[in-house]
């Protein structure tokens, strides 16, 4: 019986199974392409409803050169870029802090998570019109979203990752008389890192979400913009090269972001595979 | 990080800290630093939130808009686990639909759900289709990867013994896989309904012609600032109550199945 299951996990696990999976991963993206290229082709898909590849490159080469909704290509993704970096930054400053202080002190918790509790099951998204009320349709309003939708998981996951960590590392520290800085810089910071990171993620996540969500709310440059206004002129050509944009700048982020935990956590033998 | 405080302690200072939030805002829009127009009261709030439960705003009262989200939401919330779930399941049991559909969902997977509004607006118009689609496109993840990841972890024990006394795929999936991965569909399920009601709130504010999201945006053309937050409770609060009725159920079908809550 054991024998058997082991026999299954290796079948599943080979290098053999490996190269397969790529192959066949390939070849449904090939396939993909191929249908698209027979589907609009053949006119099966109307072109009013989805772009033909090679409507889809002129759209591309439109906002590439020419530009399109008040930019090129380049600036539009660079607008939002800017934005999703200050509001991710502006939150990790701020939420990572609050969690580790939280997580620290059981009076810093009790005063501020029932305050923290009512505010966070209001949606990010659903803080756009009252952003835009305060502040505008220009940078100002996005940041604030951004930095309300990436705060929340910073916080709980710093909170999370000092409350996780092994009581006698504390103690050993202590003992050792430990000033409450050093304390906080190098044994809680580091040690409550790894959870950090996965807060992080998922702040990344909602950032561009919250980020493409004000954008098409009401904005005057940025990809979200990009696909309002494609929206409008029902350019389903120009709606893919907008959506494919925000696809491959939230790829980018996350590898970047993934990266930087690589390096951040090169202690950590748990991070690196 | 001394030990728990005492629940007396903890009420107390949470007193606190509720208190001086609530203070905090007030004040601001009492002595005038905030214009009251751009932060009502608390008061203000709350009244108005009474207020729109009877009185109609942008063509409906609360309860109406709500009445109207939520259709869209059950409708793109159901979907995603309709289509979701099996296709978990399945990928979990068929080695090659893995392989055909993980690169796809990956690939899927970076695009923000909110990107696909102009795309569900062109097929589906700004009616109900429209939103379900976005719904869906937040709500679909979770269920198709905590149905994938609980077939994947069911017991190589149960599938052997299953495949020894000779059960088809069918079977095999509805009567060994569904049942084991249960507890980690329900999960996702969890996790999808959160994201859905996310998704709902920004598919209104963009496309649409009724609802709570449409009510927010209206309120904000016409800066109607207590209209606006009296909105956000009302997100807040049905999210909660969502989440809470499935927790509920998620802990009821743990301790059925004998598994700790």
């Amino acid at each position: 019986m054991k024998a058997l299951s082991e026999n299954l996990k290796s079948v599943g696990g080979s290098a053999d199974m490996a190269g397969r999976r790529g192959w066949i991963g390939l070849g449904t993206v090939a396939g993909l392409i191929a249908l698209w290229f027979v589907l609009s082709g053949t006119g099966l898909v109307s072109s009013a409803r989805f772009p033909s590849p090679a409507e889809f490159w002129v759209s591309l080469t439109q906002i590439a050169t020419r530009g399109y909704a008040g930019g090129q290509l380049w600036q539009h993704a660079l607008q939002s870029l800017r934005l999703v970096a200050m509001g991710f930054l502006v939150a990790i400053a701020t939420g990572i802090p609050l969690g580790l202080w939280m997580g620290w002190s059981r009076r810093a918790e009790a005063v501020i998570n029932p305050v923290f509790l009512i505010i966070r099951p209001i949606p990010p998204l659903a803080w756009i019109p009252l952003a835009i009320l305060w502040l505008g349709l220009g940078d100002a309003a996005k940041i604030m979203v951004i930095w309300f939708a990436a705060f929340v998981p910073s916080v709980i996951n710093a909170f999370s990752g000092v409350r996780a960590i092994d009581r006698p590392m504390i103690e050993a520290a202590r003992m050792l008389g430990t000033p409450p800085l050093r304390m906080v810089v190098e044994v809680i910071a580091p040690a409550a890192m790894p959870m950090i990171f996965t807060g992080l993620r998922l702040s990344l996540q909602a950032a561009w979400t919250t980020l493409v969500a004000a954008e098409l709310v009401g904005a005057l440059a940025g990809i979200g913009f990009v696909l309002n206004m494609a929206q409008q002129d029902i350019y389903p050509g120009m709606i893919l090269v907008g959506m494919v944009t925000v696809g491959v700048l939230g790829w980018a982020t996350t590898r970047a972001l993934g990266a930087a935990e690589r390096r951040a956590l090169a202690w950590n033998v748990a991070a690196r595979d | 990080m001394g030990p728990p405080l005492p629940l007396r302690e903890r009420l107390v200072l949470g007193g606190l800290g509720l208190g001086g939030f609530i203070a905090l805002w007030t004040l601001l829009s009492t002595t005038g630093i905030v214009p009251r127009s751009f932060l009502p009261t608390p008061f203000d709030v709350m009244s108005r939130f009474a207020v729109l439960l009877s009185t109609p705003f942008a063509g409906a009262t609360l309860p109406q808009h709500l009445a109207s989200s939520f259709q869209r939401y059950g409708s793109g919330v159901l979907l995603a686990a309709a289509i979701g779930v099996p296709l978990g399941l399945m990928m979990g049991w068929f080695r090659v639909l893995d392989d055909i559909v993980t690169p796809i969902f990956d690939g899927l997977r970076f695009i923000a759900p909110i990107a696909w509004v102009p795309f569900a607006a062109l097929w589906f118009g700004t009616g109900i289709g429209g939103p379900v689609l976005i719904i869906f496109a937040g709500a679909f993840p979770p269920c198709l990867i905590n149905a994938y990841r609980g077939a994947r972890f069911v017991e190589p024990r149960l599938i052997e013994a299953a495949r020894m006394l000779g059960t088809g795929n069918t079977r095999m999936i509805v009567e060994i896989l569904l049942p084991a991965a249960t507890p980690s569909i329900v999960a996702g399920l969890r996790v999808s309904a959160g994201l859905g009601w996310q998704s709902l709130v920004g598919a209104e504010l963009i496309v649409a012609a009724a609802g709570i999201g449409f009510m927010m945006v209206q309120a904000q053309a016409n800066v109607a600032t207590p209209t606006v937050m009296a909105g956000m409770v009302a997100i807040g609060l049905v999210g909660m109550l969502i989440d809470i009725l499935l927790r509920q159920f998620e802990a009821w079908l743990r301790r059925r199945r004998g598994l700790e809550v």
